[in-house]
């Protein structure tokens, strides 16, 4: 829109000398024997000492790459183009390999994504830390291990003496991404680049991320943070460039940009951020709006009923895990019934129960009012189109030799495909319902796109006209858009045909999102249940409050208090000093509140 | 967003979680780990020498005829009808008049206690006839596996990731280099090296030199089979964020390669190196024979010509002992270079 | 995702797509050529494989002896050209007898029930520590050298080897999401084995076929060499080098360039099997 051709908007033109990092008409090019494919085209924008740029975009955008070559690391084949790249006032177009190196970790530290493949598998976070001590010629060996002891104090890693000794792969998630942290500003670089420093990490794992990248801040660094969630990017961010296919559609003052965007774009990302506010709306701008009223449900007795549910694992050594310890629940004909739960709580485990895919050691499940846990496997397989699921990675679910339209006459029941010519009718009405278009029949999964295979994939979930379809972390890998529309989806084919969703995931928008009630697992058991509203309005139990305290809130409602259907046209001019709470919600916690 | 639901199943975090509360614990139940892997393994390398030595014993009565008669044929060097009276102390001298699961126990009794029967030709026990010839075959192993691991580890760092060129060219020739046969690549180095540029003997040669040109002949063929391995791993492993952290630490890409890559990519290779051993052990039969070298190669080649079958299995049985004792060591090795595994 | 975008890399694969496989042509155009030097060996040249001609012996190449003549003055190209009526079918038979072996034994330990699959796999640990070589050796010590002998001693051989990738494919195949996916909509698994299980697992064990030739022949032309194979008058490959031997100081060229065939065999074979491989991998779906 207007701003997406301004290279340099009134607003970045503060006093040079507070200026980290200037970038001016930025382009990334890679090129190959192929051709030549841009995939940064003209980004600009000035990093101040203390401030927080975020880039947001969805796969693709572009701003990863963005995030690279501001460092010299965009990768093999690639060219770098710019007509200003200055960091601290020196243009580092000319640099060679040794100015890079030595800029990279001592000026600028960077942060990657979950520690566990951040940081090398094999060698004790003390060495990692150490590296980047080394490798600058930093202190002797003695002083550097004191160092690293000191850095892993510093970003609240207890028992530092311990932790140093232990691989990434034997901290917990908050630990490892602290020790991430730690190596990244070994030398106290004035700007760290944090690309995705979230992504992977369960809810309060990033609450706690979040916070120490908040502490960085308020220390005086200056952080570029690159993600595709815009409920994080509100947490930090003072100033927001928006990317989609290398291009900045948007960029301005972090409230105006989430208060009042200006783009079209923009608007849709935002408004695709789903939570509890946005129960019973549609999150894509094309989707039809969803029926605020539930249909009533159809008779009261439940599809599936799981009593006692216990599964225990014997690990190698030996010692036994309960990965889900007496769980039960119900769930009746068109409902929703969200399960919630960070890594390792089990709630994977139990739709895996659920499914029968997995042997109960205690507990039953009921499908339909009949036995299904206790009937062998040869009995319950007449029974398996009653109830289907949709996995979070399509493309593995798919046998790679066969094609959309194999893949879905595979999944037709026995009535289905009587002829030709009746198989031929189901399939394309299985395709209009997951609004496919025809012709991807003749297609490889590998050849679709993200969403396009989850819409296989659920239109597989849906070909024997289940009871029932469980949704493992289906739309978990999905870009926020693409993650919308089939939410979308999803509400309007529940409506249309009555099905009844157990919804597992790690993602509370989500489940508050799409659930009629929650689940809200932990450590393999269920530490509380209820409506979405007694949940995230008055959680009971402490973890369901700490979880719920993590979340990063994000409401744009609340921004500007206009409904964002009708964005006001015109950007508002909103002072861009307000403190993070008028403008973006963010909880005001304490940094050490959160890491305690 | 990378976790997938099939591996969510809660017990790999939680494992991994339980450490990161509660250190002590986590030491005992990594060396209660650690004990249970041993005895898994050591159980499981006893069952595969039991085995060999089974198929070893069973080989030696695959002869057919009479075995009796066969023995004292392979002996005079020609086949004819034995009287009683000639087969009598042969079959005394070889007990093959007790019943089979005796000389079947008896066989494996004397396993144990170092004792892989007599041969058929020469009437002397097989174990002082390996023994004689057994030194310069590890010696020449020994050296080719070393030799293997520094071409693979030089050449695998020099050439993978680099491009799409370079990497093409690399991974062809590791291919090609791979499938060479000893006795041609044997013949070229013998050629070129010895005849050619006379740097190294042409024959035998007991000294260190004369150990040269045999050990790069099974090493070249060795180093490009594990080359395309560690290649693999070594790209993989270039691919990997952690590799993108230490280079935005400032660590220039040589130290990249060497500190960080370089010890994930050689797992793989580790892991063939009982393999390899045996490869190397079955290469020199070939290589001996071309330099002329003494070795169990060629007692090999002599025994198998004469159909001296105990000679013949005493020398695959001791190759298949030791692959299981390397592979218990590389199973060490491997712990160390990658800690991980104890812990899964 | 969206955290590791590394376009480079989908650009250099398909720019490396673009690029014509000359090597494959040579590759083939090579085999093609053995093929007729296996069924009409006429066709590539006129003499006579053992016609012997004392005083032409142990001539250097020339342009009426291409590849020189050997002790007793037979044409070396000739010979080289009539070995492969033999040495082809003892490699073919070879790969073909040690990739039944280890379909056998790798689909048993993989799907069997579970204790006869963990006994299969403790047969599969164990032929595993006989190195090839010498598993063929003790199969040659108890039957003799002949062909015959050569072509099973071989399989036996390489079988251990291909049987560890069958089961490793097949297990891969039984973990695989998809296999999980069908499970769930209700097919049975005798189905799920003959649909999804093995076509997965065992497609790449075309290319593993002609990869496992070239290896064949190779290993057979060794056993030829020791003189524990085909013996010397025989124009096989193995032979012909075996036969060289006594002459290395004098006539190098008489076990370099048999020993040059067999190398080229082996590459046309590893070169066809690679692409065959990467063809299978991305398979009909690109």
């Amino acid at each position: 829109m207007s701003t997406a051709t301004v290279t340099e908007p009134p607003h970045l033109q503060p006093a040079t000398d507070d200026v980290r990092l200037r970038v001016r008409g930025l382009r990334a090019a890679f090129s190959a024997a192929g051709g030549r494919r841009e995939v940064v085209s003209g980004v600009s924008f000035d990093l101040l000492a203390g401030q927080c740029v975020a880039i947001v975009g969805e796969s693709g955008s572009g701003k990863s790459v963005t995030a690279r070559s501001l460092v010299g690391l965009v990768g093999r084949g690639g060219e770098v183009h710019a007509e200003t790249l200055e960091l601290y006032g020196r243009d580092t177009r000319r640099f060679r390999a040794r100015d890079w190196r030595r800029l990279r970790g001592r000026h600028i530290g960077f942060v990657l994504q979950d520690a566990l493949v951040s940081l090398d598998p094999l060698r004790p976070v003390r060495v990692e830390i150490g590296e980047a001590l080394r490798v600058h010629g930093w202190g002797d060996r003695a002083s550097r291990s004191r160092r690293v002891i000191e850095l892993l104090t510093r970003v609240g890693v207890p028992l530092p003496h311990t932790r140093a000794r232990q691989r990434p792969g034997q901290l917990s998630g908050g630990l490892r991404q602290r020790a991430l942290i730690a190596s990244a500003i070994a030398l106290d670089p004035g700007i760290v680049i944090a690309d995705e420093p979230t992504t992977a990490l369960d809810v309060t794992v990033q609450a706690q991320v979040l916070a120490e990248l908040e502490s960085m801040k308020q220390r005086g660094a200056s952080i570029l943070l690159i993600s595709h969630d815009l409920s994080v990017v509100a947490q930090l961010a003072d100033h927001i460039l928006v990317m989609q296919q290398g291009r900045v559609l948007e960029q301005g003052p972090a409230a105006v940009v989430l208060g009042s965007p200006s783009h079209d774009y923009t608007r849709a990302l935002i408004a695709a951020v789903p939570g509890e506010h946005t129960r019973g709306r549609p999150l894509s701008p094309g989707s039809a709006p969803r029926q605020t009223e539930r249909r009533a449900a159809r008779g009261t007795d439940p599809v599936l009923e799981a009593a006692g549910l216990v599964k225990r694992f014997t690990g190698p050594d030996g010692s036994v895990t309960t990965a889900v310890r007496d769980v039960s629940f119900t769930l009746a004909p068109g409902e929703t019934l969200g399960i919630v739960g960070e890594s390792g709580s089990g709630k994977s485990t139990t739709a895996r129960l659920v499914l029968g895919l997995e042997r109960l050691d205690a507990g039953t499940v009921r499908l339909l009012g009949e036995p299904w846990s206790a009937l062998p496997e040869r009995r319950r397989r007449a029974l398996r189109p009653r109830i289907t699921v949709v996995y979070q990675d399509p493309l593995s679910s798919f046998d790679p030799r066969w094609t959309v339209e194999r893949i879905l006459l595979d999944a037709l029941p026995r009535e289905d495909r009587t002829s030709a010519s009746t198989r031929r009718a189901r399939l394309l009405e299985l395709l209009a319902l997951v609004d496919l278009d025809p012709e991807l029949l003749g297609r490889f999964p590998l050849r679709l796109s993200g969403g396009q295979r989850q819409r296989v994939s659920i239109a597989r979930a849906l070909a024997p006209r289940p009871s029932v379809v469980v949704l493992d972390e289906a739309v978990s890998a999905l870009d926020v858009t693409i993650q919308a529309q089939i939410l979308d989806l999803l509400a309007r084919l529940q409506h249309t045909t009555g099905v009844s969703y157990l919804f597992i995931s790690h993602d509370l928008g989500v489940i508050s999102h799409v659930s009629d009630r929650i689940l809200v697992m932990k450590d393999g058991a269920v530490v509380e249940q209820g409506t979405p509203r007694t949940i995230f309005g008055s959680p009971q139990h402490p973890y369901t409050q700490q979880l719920i305290a993590s979340i990063p809130e994000f409401d744009p409602a609340s921004l500007t208090g206009a409904p964002l259907e009708n964005p006001d046209p015109l950007p508002r001019p909103i002072d861009a000093d307000a403190d993070g709470r008028a403008v973006s919600s963010i909880r005001p916690r304490p940094a050490t509140e959160v890491l305690s | 967003m990378t976790r997938t639901s099939f591996a969510d199943a809660g017990t790999s975090a939680e494992t991994e979680a339980s450490p990161a509360t509660a250190p002590t614990s986590f030491g005992r139940a990594r060396s209660r780990a650690v004990a249970r892997q041993i005895v898994r393994k050591a159980g499981s390398a006893l069952v595969v020498l039991w085995g060999a030595a089974t198929v070893a014993f069973f080989a030696q009565l695959a002869l057919p005829g009479d075995r009796a008669t066969v023995i004292l044929n392979i002996r005079a060097g020609q086949a004819q009808l034995r009287t009683p009276a000639e087969l009598a102390p042969i079959r005394a001298a070889f007990g093959l008049e007790r019943p089979l699961i005796v000389q079947y126990l008896d066989y494996l009794r004397g396993l144990i206690t170092g004792d892989f029967g007599n041969s058929y030709q020469q009437f002397r026990p097989v174990t002082a006839i390996i023994g004689e010839q057994l030194g310069a075959t590890i010696a020449l192993s020994l050296t080719a596996i070393l030799f293997a691991w520094l071409l693979m580890v030089v050449w695998v760092t020099l050439t993978a990731g680099r491009g799409p060129r370079l990497t093409a060219f690399g991974s062809l020739t590791d291919v090609v280099v791979a499938g060479l046969p000893a006795y041609w690549l044997g013949i070229l180095l013998l050629l070129v090296f010895a005849l050619g540029l006379r740097w190294f003997p042409v024959l035998g040669g007991s000294g260190p030199e004369g150990l040269v040109l045999p050990a790069l002949t099974l090493a070249i063929p060795l180093a490009g089979f594990m080359s395309q391995s560690t290649r693999a791993e070594f790209e993989r492993a270039l691919e990997q964020p952690f590799v993108l952290t230490a280079r935005m630490r400032g660590m220039g890409d040589w130290g990249v390669r060497i500190s960080h890559v370089l010890r994930h990519a050689a797992l793989p290779a580790i892991t063939l190196s009982g393999w390899a051993l045996g490869a190397t052990i079955s290469g020199a039969v070939i290589v001996e024979s071309i330099f002329s070298r003494p070795g169990i190669g060629s007692v090999l080649v002599a025994a198998v010509n004469a159909q001296d079958l105990p000679v013949v299995t005493g020398i695959v049985t001791l190759v298949a002992v030791f692959y299981v004792v390397v592979n218990l060591l590389v199973d060490v090795v491997h712990t160390l270079v990658d800690p991980r595994l104890v812990q899964s | 995702m969206t955290a590791l975008e590394a376009p480079g890399q989908t650009l250099n694969a398909a720019a490396l797509l673009a690029r014509r496989p000359w090597g494959l042509y040579v590759a083939v155009g090579f085999a093609v050529l053995l093929l007729v030097a296996a069924v009409a060996p006429h066709l590539l040249t006129s003499r006579d494989p053992s016609a012997l001609d004392y005083p032409a012996a142990l001539q250097a190449p020339s342009l009426t002896h291409w590849f020189g003549t050997d002790e007793s003055g037979r044409d070396l190209y000739t010979r080289v050209v009539f070995g492969a009526a033999i040495s082809l079918p003892i490699g073919l038979g070879a790969a073909v007898v040690g990739i039944v072996l280890a379909l056998l034994l790798g689909s048993t330990a993989a799907l069997a029930p579970r204790f006869i699959g963990a006994a299969v796999d403790r047969l599969l640990e164990v032929m595993f520590a006989f190195p090839a070589l010498l598993l063929a050796l003790l199969l040659i010590t108890v039957s003799g050298p002949s062909a015959i002998s050569e072509v099973f001693a071989v399989g036996l051989g390489t079988a251990p080897g291909y049987a560890r990738m069958v089961r490793g494919q097949i297990k891969a195949a039984k973990g695989a999401a998809y296999v999980e996916a069908a499970t769930a909509l209700g097919h049975s698994r005798s189905r799920i084995v003959r649909v999804h299980i093995l076509p997965n697992a065992l497609r790449p064990l075309v290319a593993v076929f002609a990869l496992s030739i070239g290896q064949s022949i190779v290993w057979a032309s060794s056993l030829s060499f020791l003189g524990l194979g085909v013996a010397p008058p025989s124009p096989e490959w193995g032979a012909l080098l075996d036969a060289g031997r006594s002459y290395i100081t004098v006539t190098p060229w008489l076990l370099v360039i048999p020993g040059l065939v067999v190398v080229a065999v082996s590459i046309a074979a590893t070169t066809i099997g690679r692409h065959l491989q990467s063809r299978l991998e991305r398979g009909d779906r690109a």
